[in-house]
This record gives C-alpha cells, structure tokens and sequence, in this order.
C-alpha cells in the first residue's frame, strides 16, 4: 500500500471513516504517522469545545468565588476546590461510572428546526462524558485564574469609574471585564496548552474507545504494543503535540495582542511561562 | 470485634460489612496507598536532583553540557506527560536489556530486533525469569519512580532556573570580591538563597505531582486504582462476598484521599512559606507565588 492509499484508508479512521481493520503486521511508518495524526482530530475536538465551554464557567465561577455573600462563594470555591485538589485521571474514572448508573432514557429535544433524540447512554461515549469531564475542569482551573486576575485589578481604576459615574453594569464590562481578561492572559495560555495535553488521558481511563476509535495516544500505545518498538510511535505524538503547543501559543498571542491593544508598546511583552502539565 | 468472619454467608449487615473490609484483598488495597505515599516521598527528592542538575547544566559554560541541560528541560516540558509515562519505562528497560545483553553474551551477533521482537539472551533478562515475583514488582515500581523522576526533574529544573536568576547578582559579586572560587560562591551563597525563590514553584510541582500519582496504574504496578477496579467491580456468588458493582464508591474514596492529600499539602506549604520569608527581602513571597497550577 502507498503512503496516499494509507491516507485514504485511515486518515480519518479516528472517526469511523475508512478501513476498519487496524494495520496488524508489518507496520509501516506512513501507517503510524497517519493513523496517529487521524487520532490527533479527537485530541483538538476535546480541546476545542471544552475551552470554549469552560471558558465562559470559568468567568461565572470566578465572579462567584468573588462575591461577598456566601451562598454563592462557597459553593463556587467549593466546586473549584473540587475539581484542582484531585486527578483528572480519578475524575474521568468517577464521572464514567456514574454515567453508566444512569438509568437508560431517551429524550427528545426540539430544537425548532430539527429534532435530537438525546439519550444518556451518550454520557457514557467518550464524545459527550469526557467532554463533559474536561469541561468542568477546565473550568475550574481557569476560575481560579481569573479570580487571581479580579483581585489584581487596580482599585484606581475602579475609583476612576466611580468618579466618572459609571454604573455597576458599565464598570463591569468597561473596567473589570478587559482588565481581568488582559491580566489573566498569560495564564490562561498556559491553561490551554495544558487543557490540549490532558486530552490524551481520555482513552486511558474509563472512558472505552469504541470500535478502536481512539484519540493520538491511543493509537500510538496500540503502536507500541504491536511493534515493541516505543522508539518510533510516542516521538510521532510529541511532534504532533509540539506543533499544536505552537499553534495554541500562536493564536492566543494574536488574542493578547487584541487584548493588549492600547497598552503602551514597551520592549518585549512578558512571554507566558510554559509549564506543560495537568 | 467479636464477630467470625468464617462464613460471611451468615453475616449481615454491620457485622458483613466489618468483615468485608478486613479481607485479604482489602489489606492489600490499604497498602497500595502507603505505595503511592512512598512513590511520592522517593520520586520528589530524586526529582529535585534530576532537576539541580538540568539547572546547572542549563547555566554551564561547555557548551555541550548547556545544550544537554537546556535541551532536557525544554523537550520534556513540550510534551504530555502521560506520553512519557507510557515512554520512558519500556524505553529504560529496553536500554538496559540491551547493554547487559551487550556485556554478558557478546558471542551473540543477530540484531536485537528482529521484526516485532526484541530479543536479548536470557541472562541479560532484568528481572530474571527465574527470579521471585516481589523482584519483579520492585523493578516496575522502581522504573516507574525513575520516569517521574526525569519527568518532574524538568519541571522542576525550570523552577530551579528562574530561582537562580532570582537570587540578587550583588550577593554574587560581594561573595566574589571576598575572593571566593566560582564552587565556593555556588555551595555558599547561590544555593542556599535559591530555596526560598523555587519553594512557590515547587510547591505547584508537589501538587501536579501528587495528581498524577493515579497514573501509575497504566505502568501496571498495583496502586489504588487497580484495586479500586479489582475490589468494586461486581462479585458473583461465587465469591465469598457478593456484591453489586461498587466501583463506584471505592474511586469515591479515592476521591477523598486525593483532596485530603491537596488540602493538607497546602497548609503545610502555606506554613514554610510564611518561616522561609521571615527575614527575606522580599514581598512576602506574595508576588512570587504567580500561578498555582496543576
């Protein structure tokens, strides 16, 4: 088989596309290097929808952690307490078996122009449970990034509002909201990056790859264990992963530069400190 | 307790429950927490060194100890680090296989990987085959600790550097004007300074650290979460406890354990915090603690 007719085969294998049968024997390198990529389409799907989820959490959390009355503090700190003080790891293990518990139901959503049979036992698919997972801890990490950012903003700032007569509403999006999302930045990229790497944990806890389906690691693991050969597989992921680091640094340095815009240009922006890990 | 566990067929309530979580299996599951305990305090201050030594190696002035340094820090850091998890074990045990395949049976000339295998003579073997099953299990528990450990010591190498910079150069430059050889400077004054400067970073590390503890379970070492799924899963009548699946629950207690862990790591890390900045020119370490991640 040619490298092209590989691509065909199992370039979008990851999703159920192509050849069904994994390569067995005689493994070449444009077959771990395809099908590793293919599962590298799970990895940025997962990491995609729950920042862009988590993201708008994060802020409801931060907000709340940040308020005085304690009905809405406690349980916002607690819920962030929850999800940082254990394993990603123990968590998908948790949130699989209650998912599975769940009785068997079907429910039908209208959506005015098209109708979704949502059932649970889509909780227990990778595609909707771990999302679910990753979204509420990514959400809780990034609120306690920008409740540290709601605390740094200058309190002249919001005295200046005052004076000028703004309203709450209006110093909140005019004054809070930019400065918060303009402190929290660097910070922030980081939580992506790290968000993107504990993607590869979904199909190594509880969460089954159905018909092998599965995300780069998984792939890559199942390379490792056909070849005996670790050498060539898990380099394969880590230059995937490197490239997307850079892709992530890429668009959120574009975002901060947004967020930077009317700052004083002076030398060289602060670069975010890269610590890769969840 | 009073109560004989011999037939928990006749027990009940309580009384079953009791003897339920005083079986074997179950005092196996209380020790695995001690192994990850034990993970824990040997993988940090391994980790530690790994991490002095990719620091110093980073600010070394032979260039190839820089770029082994530098490259070290960086290139583990870019990474998942469940994809070195996976990696560096059956890496390192291949390594080592091959150099004692290499010394002890030199007469052997095929390659060591023949297509799908890899094969090394069997003395070269590690463990031996006919060695007892506890060696077996040190030797994984021991890579495992070994691969946290060139992990982490990344981490912590980042740390270590950011701190050494951090210390003020004219400390450097007094103790050099004392007359002090480069060693002396580093053993006497840069070294001891630098602690205060990475406790914030490592403490962040202690905590990832503690995190990813559970993955253990992929490197095939009986921790918690094997016998979380081993004890909780459902049991038919043919065992002598019965039960539904309760996977469930034990993960639950997991749970508990990992936050109980977090939670007292923080006092007592808030509490260092507080005795190392006594007498510091600093802010009280406020300004250094920047971002507590994972």
């Amino acid at each position: 088989m040619s490298c092209f007719e590989t691509l065909q085969a199992y370039g979008l294998r990851s999703i159920g596309i192509g050849e069904r049968l994994l390569p067995k024997a005689d493994i070449t390198l444009c077959e771990q290097v395809v099908l590793i990529g293919s599962g590298m389409i799970w990895n940025v799907y997962f990491g995609i929808l729950s920042l862009a989820f988590g993201f708008w959490l994060a802020v409801a959390l931060a907000l709340g952690k940040n308020t005085k009355s304690a009905v809405v503090r406690v349980p916002a700190s607690s819920f962030i307490f929850l999800f940082r003080g254990s394993p990603l790891f123990i968590q998908f293990f948790v949130a699989y078996l209650l998912f599975v518990s769940l009785p068997k139901l079907g429910v039908v959503i209208n959506l005015g122009f098209v109708e979704i049979d949502a059932q649970t036992r889509w909780l227990t698919r990778a595609w909707l449970g771990a999302l679910i997972v990753l979204f509420l801890n990514t959400a809780a990490y990034s609120a306690n990034i920008f409740h540290g950012a709601l605390q740094s903003v200058p309190v002249g700032d919001l005295e200046a509002a005052d004076a000028y007569g703004m309203n709450q509403r209006q110093k909140f999006w005019r004054v809070v909201w930019p400065t918060m999302l303009r402190l929290a930045w660097p910070s922030y990229t980081n939580e992506a990056i790290f968000m993107f790497h504990a993607t590869t944990l979904v199909f190594f806890s509880g969460f089954p790859a159905w018909r092998q389906s599965g995300d780069a690691l998984y792939y890559a693991s199942y390379f490792a264990d056909k070849t005996f050969n670790p050498f060539v597989p898990y380099p394969i992921v880590a230059g995937y992963f490197i490239a997307l680091t850079l892709c992530i640094i890429g668009l959120w340095g574009l975002i901060e530069r947004f967020l930077n815009r009317h700052q004083p240009k002076t030398g060289r922006r602060p670069r975010p400190r890269m610590i890769f890990m969840r | 307790m009073g109560v004989s566990c011999a037939d928990p067929s006749l027990l009940e309530g309580l009384a079953w429950l009791s003897c339920y979580l005083m079986t074997g299996k179950h005092m196996a599951f209380y020790l695995s927490f001690l192994t990850v305990l034990i993970l824990l305090a040997i993988t940090a201050p391994v980790a530690i060194i790994f991490g002095l030594l990719g620091a110093v190696g980073s600010r070394a002035r032979l260039l190839p100890v820089r770029l082994l340094g530098r490259g070290y820090i960086s290139v583990v850091r870019g990474v998942p680090d469940i994809v070195f998890f996976l990696f560096v074990p059956i890496a390192l045990d291949q390594g080592f296989e091959y150099l004692r395949h290499r010394i002890m049976c030199p007469e052997v000339l095929e390659p060591v990987r023949q297509g799908n295998d890899f094969v090394v003579c069997t003395i070269a073997k590690l463990p031996l085959n006919s060695d007892p099953q506890w060696l077996h299990e040190i030797y994984g528990f021991a890579l495992a600790v070994l691969s946290f450990a060139i992990v982490f010591g990344a981490f912590a190498g980042n740390t270590f550097r950011g701190a050494f910079e951090a210390v003020p150069r004219n400390q450097l430059e007094t103790a050099e004007a004392y007359g002090m050889s480069r060693l002396q400077v580093f053993w006497r004054v840069l070294l001891p300074q630098m602690w205060i400067y990475a406790l914030p970073g490592l403490s962040n590390l202690w905590m990832i650290l503690i995190k990813v503890t559970p993955l253990l379970f992929l490197l095939g070492v009986e921790d918690i979460v094997y016998w979380a799924r081993e004890l909780g899963s459902a049991k038919t009548s043919a065992f002598s406890f019965p039960h539904p699946d309760w996977r469930l629950w034990y993960f639950l207690v997991l749970l508990l354990f990992y936050l109980g862990l977090t939670k007292i790591s923080e006092i007592v890390f808030a509490r260092l915090m507080a005795r190392y900045n006594m007498g510091q020119a600093t802010l009280g370490g406020s300004r250094q603690l920047g971002q507590v991640g994972r």
